[in-house]
């Protein structure tokens, strides 16, 4: 019992540690983060219809996704 | 706080003898729920699996005197359960107007052949030229899979299909997402191949070659008689004939793309993006219906060329984004940094604001600054007491520019679920002179003008 219960503290400390130590956040801190407006890929179709525009208007393309515009537009 | 609330987590905290193994079982099991829920990377959130969720979008994109668009998306995604999602996108445009070919403005009238030759336009005195036939229409799908592959690694590919009048572009993709340190970070690696062709009208014109002009428009006409009839004889509409006869047809390029990325949460309310890009394309990348002047040292045009673009580049693009999560909204801030061995370098800076009116409605500001330095084969105009170069385009996209966008969007849900939002924009060009002399007349007339485009856009969700 002694044993487990000495493992179970090191394992609690470590997890502990490794979580201080690093960046992020806990499972059940996530409530902000999973709001759809937080996702990266939020007004997906926005950011694809800006892609299409500034690939056809400017020498750059890319970075946020693939740079290809995929339309002889440029 | 759901993991108090919990049942099985009540259920075992009434029992008096409690075993550390069940309740790390229960717990892992309830993690485990609340972590599939909001992976960073995942392609869509659809509120329900099993059903279908579309978002569409049109869009309306319109410059003063020059090129007007309209766009139209709808977007289906399905989740198949345990994330294996599916996307399905289809892209409408038509687009017609009037676009700078590169040739400079004088202070005579001049006149230039259509692409197809068949026609020609004149171009007022002190106005910049622009080719008024541009019209095009296009429709590209794009589908995407995702799912899981093991634990904390998730695969998605892709193809799209581009078809306009003149231009195929085909595509397929395939990127690895893993996740690490409890899903606080994901680091992936995704390629892409294009296969892009054109069958450029009137042909491909040679590089660095005169365009062919018959001496006034009116002269079109006749020549378009000339041709129905079979006629011969006419030196003039023969020559002209004969380069459009002899240009080549179809070209093709071929592109790749490796993007690398970083996606971090920092906090409970700040998540991180960082993404590494490159790109790499072989094969035609001029632009075939673009042209640049040859002047004398009065700026007077001598002769018309097409322009001419190396046969490869290779991108390079660092883009960090990051979001943060406010009481009442979300601000979006994103940077992008890129260069290319065409010696182009340019800055995005982005920023979206969301403030939420209400649990149902929000306003979102956007501000957008772009800001790009020339290609090295740039040149408005070539000077006639020069030798030609191999390379030169006078098209502004690759010259010194900056330009920006501010707009707002109002987005709405209902009752039903359904979402709504509109956003209108104004984006402005102001291309730049990257340190050219301008001999004679062009110094008059204006080389570098603005480009302004309204862009207004309806979503809807369901």
């Amino acid at each position: 019992m002694k044993k487990i219960f000495k493992l179970a503290l090191v394992a609690i400390t470590v997890s502990q540690a490794v979580g201080c130590a690093s960046l992020g956040v806990q499972p059940w801190e996530r409530d902000l983060l999973a709001k759809d407006e937080m996702s990266l890929n939020a007004e997906g179709v926005d950011l694809g219809l800006d892609d299409h525009i500034y690939f056809s208007k400017e020498a750059t393309s890319g970075g946020r996704a693939f740079a290809g515009g995929g339309c002889g537009c440029n | 706080m759901q993991l108090i609330e919990h049942p099985s987590s009540m259920r075992f905290a009434d029992k008096t003898i409690v075993k550390p193994k069940p309740i790390a079982a229960s717990l892992a099991v309830a993690t485990c729920a609340l972590l599939g829920a909001v992976s960073p990377l995942a392609q869509a959130n659809p509120d329900t699996a099993d059903e279908w969720k579309f978002d569409t979008a049109i869009l309306y994109y319109g410059e003063t005197d020059r090129v007007s668009l309209v766009e139209g998306v709808v977007s289906a995604t399905k989740d198949f359960g345990d994330e294996h999602i599916f996307n399905g996108k289809v892209t409408f445009d038509g687009l017609t107007g009037a676009s700078a070919t590169g040739a400079v403005p004088q202070d005579t009238v001049q006149t230039f052949s259509r692409p197809s030759g068949n026609g020609g336009y004149a171009v007022a005195a002190g106005e910049t030229p622009l080719d008024d036939t541009f019209k095009d229409s296009r429709v590209q799908l794009n589908a995407q899979w995702t799912q899981p592959l093991a634990t904390d690694l998730r695969g998605s590919t892709g193809v799209h299909v581009s078809k306009e009048y003149d231009y195929l572009s085909l595509g397929v993709n395939g990127s690895l997402a893993r996740d690490f340190n409890q899903k606080n970070t994901t680091l992936s690696l995704g390629l892409s191949y294009q296969f892009d062709s054109i069958d450029p009208v009137g042909g491909t014109p040679e590089r660095l070659g005169s365009t062919s002009v018959l001496n006034s428009v009116s002269d079109y006409d006749l020549y378009d008689d000339y041709l129905d009839a079979n006629g011969s004889g006419n030196a003039d509409f023969d020559a002209h004939a004969s380069q459009y006869e002899s240009r080549e047809g179809a070209q093709d390029k071929d592109t790749i793309d490796v993007l690398f990325g970083l996606t971090q949460i920092i906090n409970r309310r700040t998540i991180m993006q960082l993404n590494y890009g490159m790109s790499v394309s072989d094969g035609y990348l001029n632009d075939p219906y673009k042209l640049v002047s040859v002047v004398n040292n009065q700026g007077t045009v001598q002769d018309t060329l097409f322009e001419s673009r190396p046969d490869s580049r290779t991108k390079h693009n660092v883009y960090w984004q990051t979001k943060y999560a406010m009481d009442s909204g979300v601000v979006d801030l994103s940077y992008r940094f890129a260069r290319d061995d065409w010696d182009i370098q340019s800055h995005t800076l982005e920023s979206r604001l969301r403030y939420n009116l209400s649990d149902n409605s929000y306003i979102q500001p956007h501000v957008r600054y772009y800001q790009q330095s020339a290609a090295e084969f740039y040149q408005p105009f070539l000077l006639s007491d020069q030798p030609l170069p191999t390379y030169a385009s006078a098209d502004y996209r690759l010259g010194d520019m900056d330009a920006y966008t501010v707009g707002v969007k109002y987005g709405q849900k209902l009752d039903n679920g359904d979402a709504w939002a509109v956003r209108v924009e104004y984006y402005q060009q102001n291309p730049k002179n990257a340190g050219f002399a301008e001999p004679g007349q062009l110094a008059e007339l204006e080389l570098y003008p603005s480009i302004k485009a309204l862009i207004v856009q309806f979503n809807y969700q369901f």
